[in-house]
């Protein structure tokens, strides 16, 4: 295990080392990471509850009040404060994106290694499947999909709802990726090598395919996020969110149902949309740059860093021979 | 029980189909193939270093990945100590006739024979592939790579057996001392340094058969005497045969015992290597020989160049297959293949001089 921590701390020290360089993606970490942050410690943002009615001192609802009379971004028609709903719908728009993301990454990457590395009839049936979901208009199908599920009483939150509909229909374009790279993959000489020392499938596909794709499976991940995000924004606008706990996108829902708009109320229409834009672009920033990075063909070659250098196995006998030669 | 020899192959044939346009089909015309390998027989004892020369596109790869199992043979036997590799009984159980140009291979005879696990096999016969940047997975340490076969074979299970084979194989194969080399990845080793974890990497399982598939041609001049001398000392200490291929004549009297040579899919002369590197029979071999550098600049010989290229391999010439590039061409040889026929101790050719 200690060689492995090493190695493992190794490749992590090297990893920072290149992406500290690169300012877009520290910006994108930044915007992500402060996004994650604020969902998970919200109570530490906001005294109040999202359902918490803000009255004055006669005791009757703040509708609509400025930033300037109450809190940091004033309240909604109901007196309910804008900024602590703005937090606590970061859990549930980040959570329900996350979700829908890891299961698209996992439907994908599970689709395009199989397809990629059995190829034949394999390949053309799940490829078949993917471009069939592929051409399918995605947000009419969302729609429906949603609608019938809710209808079914399958006793299940809607937002699990939306997480399941977004997860297995946003794969398509991770299937196709990573199967192009693990077609390239197979071919090469090192899985030749396995095989000639009689490797079974399941341990090329572990051992040689996945930790080539692995790099690509991350940042496409990171871009799945973003999209699953934005699509759960959509959908939730759309009146498909789960009113009781609202996220982003069901915010947005609520400040054009109750006219927020007309009323000049822009602190309740605005913060949800700079919300979502904060975290999508910081996942495209992040997963753009973590592609570019952990593209294998543009990592740095062994003889820059001093460190990486090897020793020749006789390097006493060849320098001594070298400089009679000179001499 | 008769001895086996270690390796033996009988009338191999590897053809690739070409594809087909649709046109084509609906014409019926009949499939037409790479003839890759078409018809070798050689065999190997134990403890006898092969070498297969011949030009690029000659099948000597194919002939590897055969052997190895990484290529099922289109027809054709392969014995590994008697026993029958590959899928061939499969394909003769399918009803999938021998290929009609095969001729007069594809009995059912080798039905009968003992057949070998691909993964027996593989434990038994290592491969050494041609270009060492390419056959180490680049996210594996070296540790890992060597430790491969071990993981792979599910043998020496305890960590520390484990670690002392990968050592004593990584410091016979020259990477010493190994501590510094087990943690490193591919792409810190310079070339020949690469070849040697591959050569590590075969021998840790202590394979009967080492099957080398140009292990020297993408490495530098200098580096090339070193891998060959390794190579030479792990065949001396652990008696393990070699399949030796290349397309350097240069390289093979150092080390050889036997010598094939390959002209368009078929072996068109074999021997032991001084026998017949001081007696050529066959006229490409004497091409061959004619062009490899001697020591002695006062030394001139009559060189032979041999006009035009090597012909397809889907199309290969009727007759004999060296007939329209041959400087001693006969009408004969236009319109008949020649058998081979002996011409010294275990030295054989195929051509119609002899």
């Amino acid at each position: 295990m200690n060689e492995r921590w090493i190695l493992f701390k190794r490749n992590v020290t090297d990893f920072w080392r290149t992406f500290r360089r690169n300012k877009l993606g520290l910006i994108g970490a930044v915007l992500v990471l402060s996004a994650v942050l604020v969902a998970v410690f919200a109570p530490a943002f906001s005294p109040y509850k999202p359902t918490d009615v803000i009255r004055d001192e006669n005791g009757r609802g703040l509708t609509f009040a400025p930033p300037s009379v109450h809190g940091p971004l004033g309240t909604d028609d109901a007196g309910r404060d804008v900024w602590t709903q703005l937090v606590y719908g970061a859990r549930i728009s980040i959570m329900v994106g996350f979700l829908a993301g890891f299961i698209a990454m996992f439907i994908g990457s599970l689709f395009g290694i199989t397809a990629g590395y059995y190829g034949g009839s394999v390949d053309t049936l799940l490829m078949r499947i993917t471009d069939i979901l592929l051409v399918i208009p995605d947000l009419p199908l969302m729609l429906v999909l949603v609608a019938t599920m809710r209808q079914m009483d399958l006793h299940i939150s809607p937002l699990i709802v939306l997480v399941i509909v977004i997860g297995l229909l946003y794969w398509t374009s991770t299937a196709r990726l990573i199967r192009s790279q693990v077609l390239t993959i197979k071919e090469r000489q090192f899985v030749a090598r396995a095989r000639a020392i009689g490797a079974g499938h399941a341990h090329i596909i572990r051992k040689h395919i996945l930790p080539q794709i692995m790099p690509l499976i991350v940042a496409n991940t990171v871009l799945i996020l973003s999209t699953a995000i934005l699509v759960e924004s959509g959908l939730a606008f759309l009146g498909l969110g789960d009113p009781t706990q609202p996220s982003w996108g069901t915010m947005l829902n609520f400040a054009f149902d109750r006219s927020a708009i007309t009323n000049g109320a822009w602190w309740f229409y605005l913060p949800p949309g700079f919300a979502i834009v904060w975290v999508t672009l910081g996942c495209v920033l992040l997963g753009n740059v973590l592609e570019e990075m952990l593209n294998p063909r543009l990592t740095e070659h062994h003889l820059e860093g001093e460190q990486h250098m090897v020793s020749l196995p006789d390097a006493q006998s060849l320098s001594g021979s070298g400089s009679e030669a000179v001499s | 029980m008769t001895q086996h020899d270690l390796l033996e192959v009988r009338d191999l044939y590897k053809y690739f189909p070409i594809h087909q346009s649709i046109l084509d089909m609906l014409r019926r015309k009949p499939p037409n193939y790479v003839k890759a390998v078409d018809g070798v027989s050689f065999s190997l004892a134990r403890g006898e270093v092969l070498a297969i020369v011949g030009e690029s596109g000659c099948g000597k790869t194919t002939i590897a990945r055969t052997l190895i199992g990484l290529e099922e043979q289109t027809d054709g036997e392969i014995l590994f100590q008697g026993e029958c590799v590959g899928a061939q009984e499969r394909r003769l159980r399918a009803g999938l006739a021998p290929l009609e140009s095969a001729g007069t291979v594809g009995t059912r005879e080798h039905l009968a024979l003992p057949r070998i696990a691909l993964k027996r096999l593989r434990q038994q016969a290592q491969m050494i592939f041609q270009d060492p940047y390419e056959s180490l997975n680049p996210r594996s340490t070296i540790f890992e790579i060597v430790a491969e076969p071990l993981v792979v074979h599910g043998l020496s299970r305890s960590r520390g057996e484990r670690a002392a084979r990968v050592k004593k194989a990584l410091e016979d194969a020259g990477l010493r001392p190994a501590e510094d080399f087990s943690m490193r990845y591919p792409h810190e080793l310079s070339g020949g340094q690469r070849q040697r974890v591959v050569i590590a990497g075969a021998m840790v399982l202590q394979p009967e058969l080492l099957i080398a598939d140009e292990p020297v041609s993408m490495l530098d001049v200098s580096i090339r005497a070193e891998i060959l001398n390794l190579l030479n000392d792990l065949r001396r200490q652990s008696g393990v045969s070699i399949v030796f291929i290349t397309h350097d004549l240069g390289t093979v009297g150092f080390f050889a015992d036997r010598l094939a040579v390959m002209y368009l899919g078929r072996i068109v002369e074999s021997g032991p290597v001084k026998e017949v590197v001081a007696n050529p029979s066959h006229p490409y071999t004497k091409a061959l020989l004619s062009v490899v550098p001697v020591p002695n600049p006062r030394l001139r010989r009559e060189r032979v160049i041999l006009q035009g290229e090597t012909p397809n391999a889907a199309d290969v010439p009727n007759g004999c297959r060296f007939h329209p590039r041959c400087p001693v061409v006969m009408e004969k040889c236009k319109e008949t293949d020649p058998e081979y026929k002996t011409v010294g101790d275990g030295h054989q050719a195929a051509c119609w001089l002899i």
